[in-house]
């Protein structure tokens, strides 16, 4: 394929969900969108699916929290018993606060992390980043991008499709 | 807060008839801009107290911690206070940033990227204190579970050790949601820059993010879940700070409402500083539009009510006193109010207690001056509840033979002020060079970023 894809604009976000709505119902799997902020309902209009991030997170929770555990009771109940303060060598009560800490922070690290991995980022380079005009999707701007990988693209007929259904300012995502 | 009134009629988050561009523009303006001579002269002159910091730590190691002013019952003195007082002032930052997040209150957009910035520049003063009162700070590393040759292990039964993990893990978790919701922000930045150095060092740390919605989807996911573990934590580290001093047996320390009462009082004091910083910067650099009186009175109203739970935990401290019957426990309140240090417990109650009360009138709560002068007067008496609860309990203590009384040296006077440098330059810097207004997220909450405004031509841009 000689070009990556189109890209067009639309003025506002409203005009984007309609957009959407018409390119996800004429059978396009490899399009996105570019916002400078989350619209409200373009998950819906988009046809994408619910966020896996959350079960990434839970298996950082349970990580945290059985890590936590095992350190605790394995250095202070076992491999370096320490008599204090009456308590037992594993006082599990004792443990709660780093216990609690360590269950936080790794399920931090699993949720950006994992939020990194799934939206494949770091990605400097992206062919959607050649055009000049994308620059205004994080400030003011409203894009729709259809990928020439998606099994409907036709260098002709998408370009047709995206002009009646109100795209403004198509441009092909060259190399 | 304010839900009520949003029912009524909507009240505009930002005011103005602004488009998305205007608001990239106010927002963006003063890290594009020429830096100001104020601000040279800001950076250069915190920078100068910083180094007094870094100084007095330099000798501190050389000579040892004979330097500062502990003597034998006032074993804890400026370090512990200056570390309650700096970590207190960050947990407003994680409040706004998650707790309001959490709970849906959209006016926290203009300020939290600001108060997340506070909370993580008071952290890294924070952490200084305990890092460096250690003594022989070559052995510092005995404070984490390192594998090492002794075949040692930390005592993970001791609250100082649980404070190492609270302090550590509420660093590393402000500073991961700071960052991902500065990305969009980094990303806007980029696609502005003029310069090549600036377009490569903002476009680093974007990672590419093109604001696409498939990632957005993700991302706004992982925000949500951040800030919903952000709110326990958050709770959880001023308890385990108290824990510091309630699991000691020592009247004044020794009480089950340390843990709320230390929360109360880091909430209160965080929005203090939040309030003196973001007073002055809202006029420094023309962000009234987008800070409005009403962000200003929301906080007073915070303030207010933290400071009268503080106020009330005061009280129930010198109830439970009396109350518990135990002669120590009585002493230890009696000689807080009326001992030697009376002084400072008076300066507290005054700025902590009865200070904040003007906030309930509402023309008090909304005029600036007034406001200003309050937060200055909240983060004194907070400095000096952290010293009031350290000291007094020390320096009498069971044996009268014993009794002292503590004065800080210049080394500890000069590491304190030093530690403000630290602050101010960190948070210069931040003013100078990154988005001090999380723009996606104001954009977010603008009537026209709302689809079904496009459906009514009667509603008008920049309100909700």
């Amino acid at each position: 394929m000689s070009i990556f894809g189109y890209l067009c604009e639309v003025d506002n976000p409203k005009d984007l969900l309609d957009l959407s709505k018409k390119v996800y119902h004429a059978g396009y799997i490899k399009f996105d969108t570019y916002t400078p902020f989350p619209v409200h309902g373009i998950d819906k209009a988009m046809g994408i699916p619910l966020s896996r991030v959350p079960y990434l997170s839970l298996i950082g929770c349970l990580i945290g929290l059985t890590g936590a555990i095992a350190l605790q009771v394995w250095t202070n109940g076992f491999d370096y018993p320490i008599a204090l303060s009456g308590k037992p060598f594993v006082a599990l009560p004792a443990f709660v606060p780093v216990t609690f800490e360590l269950t936080i922070l790794f399920t931090a690290f699993f949720t950006v992390f994992g939020m990194f991995a799934i939206n494949k980022l770091p990605q400097w380079n992206q062919p959607i980043f050649n055009n000049e005009s994308i620059k205004k999707a994080t400030c003011s701007g409203f894009f729709l991008a259809i990928s020439s990988d998606d099994k409907n693209f036709d260098i002709e007929k998408t370009k047709l499709f995206l002009e009646r259904s109100g795209g403004k300012n198509i441009e092909a995502i060259n190399h | 807060m304010n839900t009520i009134n949003e029912q009524i009629h909507r009240v505009p988050l930002v005011l103005g008839d602004k488009s998305f561009k205007d608001v990239t523009d106010a927002i963006a303006r003063p890290a594009e801009a020429k830096a100001p001579k104020w601000w040279v002269v800001g950076v250069l002159f915190s920078a100068s107290v910083a180094c007094i910091l870094f100084a007095m730590i330099g000798y501190l190691i050389w000579d040892g911690v004979g330097v500062w002013g502990l003597n034998n019952p006032v074993g804890w003195g400026f370090a512990i206070v200056n570390f309650v007082f700096w970590v207190g002032i960050g947990h407003a930052g994680t409040l706004i940033s998650a707790i309001l997040f959490l709970f849906k209150q959209k006016w926290r957009t203009s300020i939290n990227r600001f108060a997340e910035a506070m909370t993580i520049f008071a952290v890294i003063c924070a952490g200084i204190f305990p890092g460096i009162h250690v003594g022989r700070i070559w052995l510092a590393y005995y404070l984490f579970p390192i594998p090492n040759s002794m075949a040692m292990w930390p005592n993970f039964k001791s609250a100082l050790l649980w404070d190492v993990f609270a302090v550590s893990t509420y660093f590393t978790v402000s500073l991961l949601f700071w960052y991902v919701g500065l990305i969009p922000d980094l990303a806007t930045f980029r696609d502005r820059a003029k310069t090549r150095v600036k377009r490569l060092a903002y476009g680093f740390f974007a990672l590419g993010w093109s604001g696409s919605s498939r990632q957005w989807i993700n991302y706004e996911k992982a925000y949500l879940i951040l800030a919903a573990i952000a709110t326990p934590l958050v709770l959880s580290v001023h308890s385990i700070v108290s824990f510091d001093f309630a699991t000691s047996n020592l009247p004044g320390w020794h009480t089950t409402i340390f843990p709320p009462y230390f929360v109360a009082g880091a909430i209160f004091s965080g929005f203090a500083m939040v309030l003196t910083l973001l007073i002055i910067a809202r006029k420094i650099f023309n962000l009234e539009d987008l800070v409005t009186i009403r962000h200003l009175e929301n906080m007073n109203k915070f303030i207010l009510a933290t400071g009268t739970m503080v106020g009330y935990a005061y009280a129930m401290e010198f109830f439970m006193a009396w109350y518990s019957g135990n002669q120590y426990e009585a002493f230890a309140f009696v000689n807080r109010a009326f001992g030697p240090y009376a002084w400072a417990y008076w300066i507290m109650i005054s700025c902590n207690v009865i200070s904040p009360q003007f906030f309930w009138f509402r023309s008090l709560r909304t005029s600036i001056p007034v406001m200003f002068i309050i937060s200055i007067f909240v983060n004194i008496g907070m400095w000096f509840e952290r010293f009031v609860i350290t000291v007094t309990s020390l320096h009498r203590d069971f044996l009268p033979s014993s009794w002292d009384y503590y004065t800080p040296t210049w080394v500890d006077i000069m590491t304190f002020v030093g530690s403000f440098g630290l602050f101010f330059s960190l948070f210069l810097l931040f003013l100078k060079f990154l988005p001090i207004i999380s723009i996606a997220e104001v954009k977010g909450v603008m009537a026209i970023a709302d689809p079904h405004h496009y459906e009514s031509h009667t509603k008008k841009g920049g309100q909700l």
